[in-house]
C-alpha cells in the first residue's frame, strides 16, 4: 500500500478508533453494565462514574506504560544482560558497566557531557534573558523576539548543516567561504587582535567569574546564617564546590588566555580542534535554545509586580541594580525551570554531534556514544547501562519536577 | 516604568543597538543558508555568501568576434563591431587592457592604439569597435582583459535539481515521506491525550494526584531508553520497521506533553459551565465532545505544533523505527545527514536540501507563533 494512503488510513482507524472506543465503551457502561433505571439505578450510576475515569485513561496509560513505562525496567533489565550467540540472552551482572567504564571513550563523552551541561544553560538562559529585558523596552520589540526565537522551528539537522557552513574552512590561498575563518583571517596579531582576542575575553571571562563569585558568597552567607535542614545544607554544601571549581577553571582560562599563541592568518578546521570544537557544537544548540529562554523569561518579567520596581526607582536604584536586585529574585523560579528544562534538553543531544563530528575529535557524548553502540558495535548490553546513565542524570530533575507539580497541587 | 527615574533617553540609544546586533547574530546563520541555496556551485566555493548580496568585481578574459568571419568593410579600412558579453548581461566594464601584463591599461570608452593590430574601443556595457587594416584584422580575434561588475545573481537550479531530477540527491521522496510520518504522529496523540486530560482534570477518583505526578515524570524519561526494547517489541509482534511502528512510537512520546498541557489548560476552564451541563443531564461524553473539546481549541493548537516540529525534525525515532536498509523510507533529516557525509563539499547541494526541510517549519512556526508561545508558557511557568 502506498504509504500516503497507509498513513491516511492510520489517521481515520486511529482517530475513528479512539473517539468509537469512547463512545461505545461509555455506551456500554451506562446501557449494559450500571444501567440507571431499575431498583439498583442510584447504586448503578456512582459504580459507573467510578469505572468511567479509567475507560477515559486506558488507551493513554496503556501507550505511556507500553512505550515509556516499560522500556525503563526493560533497559534496566538489558543493561545486565549480554546477548550470547545463536540468540537468547544471559544475565551477566555488573559487567557491562565495568566494559563501559574501563573505555576511555565514555569517560570522554561524560567529560564532555558534564561541559555541555554547564555551558549550554547557563549561556542559553544568560542570553534569553539578555534579549528578553532588551526586547521588553523597545517599539519593534514583538519582532526581534519573534526572529531570535525562529531557530527553535529549525531542526537540529539543519542548525548542523548552517553551523558547517559557518565553520567551513579552505586552503589559504583560497576565498574562505565559511564566516568564521573569513573574520579569523583579518586578524594578524595588530591592536585589533589585542582587543578582540585578548582584552574581550578576559573581560568576558572576568564578568563571568565575577557572577560566580557572587553567586558563592550569597551561598557562603546562607550558610553562615545557619537554620537549614541538614539535606539542603549538603545541597548548597555541593553547590559551593561546583562555583568554586568553575572560579577556578575561569581563572586558568584567564591565564590560558593571555600566554595562548594565536596561530594568525591560518584558516582553521573549527570542528577538528581538540576541547575548542566541543564549544563550536555547543553554540548551535544556544543558538537554538536562547528563543525558548528568552519567550519565558520575558513573560516572567512582565508578571513582574510594577509597584516593586517603582518602588526601587523611588529610592534610587539604578537600571543596573533594579534587574539585578529587584527582578532577577522575584523571577529566580522560572530561571530554574528554564535551566533545568535546557538541561534535560543538553542530556539527551544526540543529531547535532551525530550529524556534525560523529564524535570524532573528542566531541563524543552520551547519547551519541550509546546510538554508536546500540547500532554500529550492535552491543545491546553496553548500550543499554549507557542509556541507564542518562537516566540517572535525568532523575534528579525528574524528582524535582515532580516535587514541586505535588507541592502546586495541593 | 524606567522613563520614570529618567534613564530612558541615555539607555535608549544603547538598547535599540544591542537588539539589533544580537537579532543579526541571530539571523545571519540562517540567511546564510537562504542565501547560499541561490547560487551555483562556482559561485558559492569562489566568494562568501555575504559577498553575494553585492555587486561583484571579476575579472574575466574575453574574446572579440572572429575577424574572419564578421568584419564588414568600411572605406578603406575594416571593423569589427559587437558586444564582449552574451546578450542580456547585466556588467559592467569599469577597466580593461589587451595584455595579461596590463589587463587595466585603459578605462571603459576609451580608444586602445593596438599598432599594426588597429584601433579597439571597448565600452562600459561591453560594445566594442575593432577597426584596422585589411592585415590588421585577420586571424583570430583580440583578447580583451576586463574588470567587470556584476549584479547580484541567483537561481533557483538548485530546487529544480533537488526536487524534481530524481536521482541519490532527491529530497522530493524524502520530503513526502516526512510528511507521511509527520500528520498521523501529530493528529493521533491528540484525541487520546484529550480524554485522558479531561479525566485527569474533571473526574474525581482515587489515584489522580499519583497519575498526574506519573505523568509529569514521563515527560523526562529520556527517549534513549526506549529505543532498544521498543524495537525488540516491532520485532517480537512483527511490526517492523516502518510507518506503524513510527507512528506508534511518535504517539507514546508524545503523549506525556500532550497529557500535560491539556490537563492544565483543561483545569483552568470554568467550573460553572460544566456543572451546568451536568445538572441539565449531559453525560461526561458529551461534556468532553460538546464543552471541553472546544473550549480547549488554543491548548489543542499548541501542542499540536510542538508535535508537528517535533516529529518533523526527529532523526533519532526515525532512524531506530522507521529507515530499514533498503533506504525507501528514508526522511528529510536522514537524507541530510547522509549528504553531509557523501557531499560534504557540495554546498549549493546541502544548503538546499537543509533549506527545503526547514521551509515547511518555519512557515508553521510564523503563522502559528501565538499558539506556540502560550503552549510553553503553560508548559513551564506557574
Amino acid at each position: 500500500m502506498n504509504p500516503a494512503l497507509a498513513g491516511l488510513v492510520t489517521i481515520i482507524v486511529g482517530v475513528g478508533g479512539c473517539l468509537a472506543y469512547f463512545y461505545f465503551s461509555n455506551l456500554v457502561l451506562d446501557k449494559f453494565i450500571f444501567p440507571a433505571r431499575g431498583p439498583q439505578a442510584g447504586k448503578n450510576i456512582n459504580r459507573a462514574n467510578m469505572v468511567r475515569p479509567w475507560l477515559f485513561l486506558f488507551p493513554a496509560l496503556f501507550a505511556l506504560g507500553l512505550y515509556l513505562g516499560y522500556p525503563v525496567v526493560e533497559t534496566l533489565r538489558l543493561s545486565l544482560t549480554e546477548r550470547v550467540p545463536g540468540g537468547g540472552s544471559e544475565f551477566v551482572g555488573l559487567r557491562n558497566y565495568q566494559q563501559m567504564f574501563g573505555e576511555s571513550k565514555f569517560w570522554e563523552a561524560m567529560r564532555n557531557n558534564m561541559l555541555w551541561l554547564i555551558v549550554v544553560p547557563a549561556a542559553s538562559t544568560a542570553f534569553g534573558l539578555l534579549a528578553a529585558q532588551l526586547t521588553d523596552r523597545i517599539a519593534w520589540g514583538a519582532l526581534a523576539k519573534s526572529l531570535i526565537f525562529m531557530p527553535m522551528a529549525i531542526s537540529f539537522v539543519g542548525a548542523s548543516v548552517i553551523f558547517k557552513l559557518i565553520y567551513d574552512a579552505r586552503p589559504e590561498d583560497q576565498e574562505q567561504i565559511g564566516i568564521l575563518n573569513a573574520v579569523w583571517l583579518n586578524f594578524e596579531g595588530g591592536i585589533g587582535s589585542f582587543l578582540m582576542l585578548k582584552l574581550l575575553p578576559t573581560l568576558l571571562i572576568l564578568a563571568f567569574a565575577g557572577t560566580v563569585a557572587y553567586c558563592a558568597w550569597l551561598l557562603v552567607r546562607r550558610l553562615m546564617a545557619g537554620g537549614n535542614a541538614l539535606f539542603a545544607v549538603i545541597l548548597q554544601g555541593i553547590l559551593l564546590l561546583l562555583l568554586v571549581w568553575l572560579l577556578w577553571q575561569s581563572l586558568r582560562g584567564l591565564i590560558g588566555v593571555w600566554v595562548v599563541d594565536l596561530p594568525y592568518g591560518e584558516p582553521q578546521q573549527w570542528l577538528t580542534l581538540p576541547m575548542w570544537n566541543n564549544f563550536f557544537l555547543m553554540i548551535v544548540l544556544i543558538w537554538i535554545q536562547t528563543g525558548f529562554a528568552m519567550v519565558i523569561l520575558s513573560a516572567a518579567l512582565r508578571g513582574i509586580p510594577e509597584e516593586t520596581v517603582e518602588a526601587a526607582i523611588v529610592d534610587g536604584a539604578n537600571p543596573f541594580q533594579i534587574f539585578f536586585q529587584i527582578k532577577i529574585p522575584q523571577i529566580m523560579g522560572t530561571i530554574v525551570v528554564v535551566w533545568t528544562t535546557i538541561t534535560l534538553v543538553v542530556l539527551k543531544v544526540f543529531d547535532i554531534v551525530f550529524a556534525m563530528t560523529n564524535g570524532q575529535w573528542e566531541t563524543q557524548v552520551l547519547a551519541n556514544y550509546m546510538f554508536d553502540k546500540l547500532f554500529r558495535a550492535n552491543d545491546w548490553g553496553v548500550g543499554s547501562a549507557s542509556a541507564i546513565v542518562i537516566m540517572i542524570l535525568v532523575s534528579p530533575i525528574l524528582v524535582w519536577n515532580v516535587y514541586n507539580a505535588r507541592k502546586e497541587m495541593r | 516604568m524606567d522613563n520614570i527615574a529618567g534613564s530612558k533617553s541615555s539607555l535608549g540609544w544603547a538598547v535599540q543597538i544591542s537588539v539589533v546586533l544580537l537579532v543579526v547574530l541571530w539571523l545571519f546563520p540562517t540567511v546564510g543558508l537562504f542565501v547560499s541555496s541561490f547560487r551555483t556551485a562556482d559561485q558559492i566555493s569562489s566568494s562568501g555568501w555575504w559577498a553575494a548580496l553585492f555587486p561583484a568585481e571579476q575579472s574575466e578574459v574575453l574574446r572579440t568576434a572572429d575577424p574572419d568571419d564578421e568584419r564588414q568593410p568600411d572605406g578603406d579600412m575594416f571593423v569589427v563591431a559587437g558586444n564582449l558579453f552574451p546578450e542580456d548581461s547585466e556588467k559592467t566594464i569599469s577597466t580593461w587592457g589587451t595584455s595579461a601584463r596590463d589587463v587595466a591599461a585603459y578605462t571603459a570608452g576609451d580608444t586602445a592604439d593596438l599598432g599594426d593590430d588597429g584601433m579597439l574601443t571597448v565600452n562600459a556595457d561591453g560594445s566594442y569597435v575593432w577597426r584596422g587594416s585589411d592585415d590588421a584584422l585577420s586571424g583570430r580575434g583580440e583578447r580583451v582583459f576586463v574588470t567587470a561588475t556584476a549584479p547580484p545573481e541567483f537561481t533557483m537550479e538548485n530546487y529544480e535539481n533537488i526536487l524534481f531530477r530524481g536521482g541519490t540527491d532527491d529530497m522530493a521522496k524524502a520530503f513526502f515521506n516526512t510528511l507521511t510520518v509527520t500528520i498521523p504522529a501529530t493528529i493521533i496523540p491528540i484525541v487520546i491525550a484529550a480524554f485522558a486530560a479531561y479525566a485527569l482534570a474533571w473526574m474525581d477518583f482515587p489515584g489522580r494526584a499519583l497519575l498526574i505526578a506519573a505523568v509529569v515524570a514521563l515527560l523526562v524519561v529520556p527517549l534513549q531508553l526506549a529505543l532498544i526494547p521498543l524495537l525488540r517489541l516491532h520485532l517480537g509482534i512483527g511490526i517492523g520497521k516502518g510507518y506503524l511502528g513510527t507512528w506508534l512510537a511518535h504517539t507514546g512520546f508524545g503523549l506525556p506533553l500532550a497529557v500535560y498541557l491539556l490537563r492544565n489548560y483543561m483545569v483552568g476552564l470554568p467550573r460553572d459551565i460544566i456543572e451546568n451541563a451536568k445538572v441539565d443531564g449531559a453525560t461526561d461524553f458529551q461534556i468532553f465532545t460538546k464543552i471541553i473539546l472546544p473550549l480547549s481549541f488554543p491548548a489543542l493548537a499548541s501542542f499540536a505544533i510542538f508535535q508537528f516540529l517535533w516529529t518533523w525534525n526527529d532523526l533519532l525515532v526515525a532512524k531506530v523505527f522507521l529507515i530499514d536498509a533498503t533506504g525507501e523510507t528514508t526522511v528529510m533529516t536522514n537524507q541530510i545527514v547522509e549528504l553531509l557525509g557523501t557531499r560534504g563539499g557540495n554546498w549549493e547541494i546541502l544548503a538546499t536540501a537543509a533549506f527545503v526541510s526547514i521551509a515547511v517549519p518555519l512557515v508553521v512556526f510564523f503563522t502559528m507563533q501565538r499558539f506556540l508561545v502560550r503552549g510553553l508558557l503553560a508548559g513551564s511557568v506557574k
